[in-house]
């Protein structure tokens, strides 16, 4: 067998991967990501007795599988790069190139990508990071943070402009390195884990915090119930609202819409509300946490819900018409930023942006976990990939996740704390990949444990990992003010990707 | 001496009902209408950074900007009263005192020799020197309907009395709206609310200012905006007696103000590319207006 083939949150035995050859193991991913049904999820190395360890997870969005397979090698060894021939591999490689010095030949240019603390190479710094340059004298560039003028996290953009209109833009991180995949080995307990993984994204606190509990309760060989799904499924859906609706806003700011970016800007907020109401914090943190819930959903929560989004509704559907009708605004959203449906196959694209791009990613309907496993779900589809497509899935997605909780609210399952239930420890030698569609797009963690059962390796993706590419190749030939509403319309995390 | 007065008492509360109008637009109280001021006023009690790879240039800039529209207002009459300056083809003179003005603001950006300020200054400069044909064109016509060729004879002069001429006014003041709104950086050319350096450009030009510097540019945005308010009420003052101008005069800055906040509340900005196209479209008005006045005339 060349793969072993899992489930989403399905735990394995380590050994039970198989260990290929190099050179087997590159043709196989090669020939299996030649399937456009097929796409990696995550792909990395961990040391192992001092070698270096592959991991490569490729996910089947038709037959709702995961195929997983592994290769042995030497740090600092030369090895055929997969990039060569699929372009969604280049971030990868150059992550591991990174961590342990290998050598991809035939990458197409093998940078840092967010210079780990116990990165190969310590002579790399962040200060000489090697841009691409440009000799022509008819050229300039303008180079970007990474301190912004408004508030946002730290990033370099180095644009190369022909007077108004960029020519290539190259996106720096790892300015927002904290080494969190370290800190997960680190940190013994739970509940110290169970924050960090809160704390991986701000933006994305639900999506991280289900995909580190899934993964904890795999691990240790542990069903959730039904309620804890429900209360997980709802808190997803609920965040994707919250931020979708403050990204429109957000968008209407950057073109200068002010009614817009007004009106919207004042229905977030009783959505994030909502979560205080629920769990005492209005980004969520606490809500998630593996095993139990601190914060039992109940009917007059339910009740709650009904009140916000009785609200919320009529003024959000009203806004989104108007900004959608409005000519100066069409004119700035259409047409701008255009990621094309072969590019974002391409680049393995994900989330909210490859789906306007016209392009399915949606680990809700290809992988579904939990409660989202008796639900059919259709994802919404953009069909032009610019900025009017992403901002427009947008109000889709969150008036269909507004439906989707009207749904599931007329059935609240039971929350009452059964006793003496049997809480497992980790499980010895074991692997698990656990999927979860945040709002942005496809979360993928990755757990091993030892033979004590300790975590070994934790690994950590998120989705801004794939699309900050896309953003750089969106903006290609775009005038250079039409930027930050590009920007704005992936909303991508700086520290989801710099972990 | 009049309008001088006026124009500045004008300019410490133009900003303001902008801002307000907005704000309530949006559904918000919003600021005082004295806020800016207050803020310029804070502005001015504080020293000035400059940064090392500056020269002298940039440290007179603002300084020349800000009397170069000093210098402008004076030239602007008030129905019977003269400006402070006024002669033969003295609208040629207000152009291009402001254009000087303009000229020592981009060379300072460039000055700073950051990217951002480059480009801000070549947007600048570009919408600058395609405003300039509708202007020119547009007062040159006035000046061939009255036979002068100086504000204060030309306002005097022109009277409504026909269809013609109401429809003349109505374009003269859409375009000499717009021209302040691009000259002062505002919807739907420039968006000033913005924290976007990429899309800036008036905001963009003075990011090196600080303390005085500052202020006194902040200050000049609100003369330029009551002194084109100005410009377009004494399009209808004609030779009214002055307890009827000052109030008119008055009434016309206030509408001018609520009608920019509402203009910069509903509706998006262009995208960079299109502004020179609707600048454009300014001149070619103006030239529709110069071909009315033409037929008018019978000079065909």
């Amino acid at each position: 067998m060349e793969f072993l083939t899992i489930q989403n949150n399905q735990r394995v035995d380590i050994s039970s991967i198989p260990v290929l050859q190099y050179e087997d193991f590159s043709s196989f991913i090669i020939d299996l990501i030649n399937d456009n049904d097929n796409h990696c999820v995550n792909y990395y190395g961990y040391q192992d007795n001092n070698q270096i360890k592959l991991i490569c997870c490729i996910a089947n969005d038709t037959q709702h599988v995961i195929y997983v397979t592994s290769s042995i090698v030497d740090k600092n060894s030369e090895l055929n790069s997969i990039s060569k021939k699929h372009l969604s591999f280049e971030k990868f490689e150059r992550e591991i190139h990174e961590n342990f010095g290998i050598n991809f030949i035939g990458h197409p240019w093998l940078k840092p990508v967010r210079y780990a603390f116990n990165r190969a190479d310590k002579t790399k710094t962040i200060a000489n990071y090697p841009f691409y340059t440009i000799e022509s004298e008819e050229l300039h560039q303008v180079g970007v943070g990474p301190i912004h003028a408004g508030v946002i996290e730290p990033g370099h953009f180095r644009f190369i402009c022909n007077g108004e209109q960029i020519l290539h833009l190259e996106i720096q991180l790892g300015y927002q390195h904290r080494g969190i995949e370290e800190l997960f080995l680190q940190k013994k307990e739970l509940i110290q884990r169970a924050t960090l993984a809160e704390n991986i994204a701000g933006d994305t606190v639900v999506g991280h915090s289900v995909a580190f509990a899934n993964a904890w309760e795999s691990l240790c060989d542990y069903t959730p119930s039904e309620a804890l799904q429900f209360d997980r499924a709802l808190a997803l859906e609920h965040e994707r609202i919250a931020i979708h609706t403050g990204d429109l806003s957000a968008i209407c700011a950057d073109i200068a819409y002010q009614l817009g970016n007004s009106v919207l800007g004042r229905l977030r907020t009783p959505v994030i509300n909502y979560f205080q109401q629920w769990c005492g914090n209005r980004l969520a943190k606490s809500l998630i946490r593996p095993f139990k819930t601190n914060f039992p959903y109940n009917e007059y929560l339910s009740e709650k819900w009904f009140e916000v989004f009785d609200a919320f509704l009529p003024d959000f559907n009203e806004i989104c018409e108007q900004i959608f009708d409005l000519p100066s605004a069409l004119s700035r959203l259409e047409k701008t930023g255009v990621v094309k449906t072969e590019v974002a196959a391409e680049i393995g694209m994900v989330g909210v942006a490859a789906r306007a791009s016209n392009f399915n990613r949606d680990i809700r309907f290809s992988h579904p976990f939990g409660y989202y496993k008796n639900e059919s779900f259709n994802s919404i589809m953009g069909k032009n990939g610019d900025v009017y497509s992403r901002s427009k899935i947008r109000m889709d997605e969150a008036n269909q996740s507004i439906s989707f909780i009207k749904e599931m609210l007329k059935k609240i399952p039971n929350h009452e704390i059964q006793e003496g239930e049997i809480i497992n420890e980790p499980k010895p030698n074991s692997f698990v990949v656990s999927l979860v569609e945040g709002w942005r797009g496809e979360i993928c963690h990755c757990a091993i444990t030892d033979e004590k059962g300790e975590l070994k390796h934790y690994k950590i993706k998120d989705p801004s990992f794939h699309n900050w590419l896309a953003l750089a190749l969106s903006v290609r030939n775009e005038g250079i003010s039409d930027f930050p509403v590009c920007n704005k319309s992936f909303n991508l995390s700086y520290c989801g990707h710099d972990l | 001496m009049l309008s001088f007065i006026l124009v500045i008492l004008v300019s410490f509360v133009f900003t303001g009902v902008v801002i307000r109008t907005k704000s309530i637009a949006s559904g918000r109280k919003g600021p005082g209408i004295m806020q800016p001021m207050k803020d310029i006023y804070r502005l001015f009690r504080k020293g000035a950074v400059y940064s090392e790879t500056t020269s002298i240039i940039f440290q007179i800039a603002p300084t020349i900007y800000f009397s170069s529209v000093v210098m402008a207002i004076m030239v602007l009459p008030f129905g019977h009263t003269r400006g402070l300056i006024s002669f033969n083809g003295d609208f040629i003179f207000f152009a291009y005192v402001l254009a000087l003005g303009k000229f020592f603001s981009i060379i300072a950006a460039l000055d700073t020799g950051s990217s951002f300020e480059g480009m801000g200054a070549s947007r600048e400069a570009l919408f600058s020197m395609l405003v300039e044909p509708a202007f020119f064109i547009l007062i040159g016509s006035l000046g061939i309907l009255t036979g002068y060729t100086s504000f204060h004879e030309i306002f005097m002069t022109f009277h409504f009395s026909t269809y013609i001429t109401y429809a003349i006014g109505v374009l003269v003041t859409f375009v000499l709206a717009m021209i302040c709104m691009i000259e002062n950086s505002r919807m739907p050319v420039d968006d000033p609310k913005t924290h976007l350096e990429l899309t800036m450009i008036h905001e963009v030009m003075i990011l090196d200012n600080s303390g005085f510097d500052l202020g006194l540019i902040l200050q000049t945005t609100n003369l330029k905006f009551a002194m084109y308010g100005a410009l377009i009420a004494n399009l209808f003052m004609g030779n009214l007696v002055w307890y009827f101008t000052i109030p008119l005069f008055f009434m016309f800055q206030f509408l001018f103000a609520i009608t920019v906040g509402i203009l910069e509340s509903f509706s998006a900005r262009f995208r960079m590319s299109h502004n020179a196209q609707f600048i454009l479209v300014l001149s070619s008005i103006s030239l529709l207006v110069f071909f009315v006045i033409l037929m008018i005339m019978n000079k065909f």
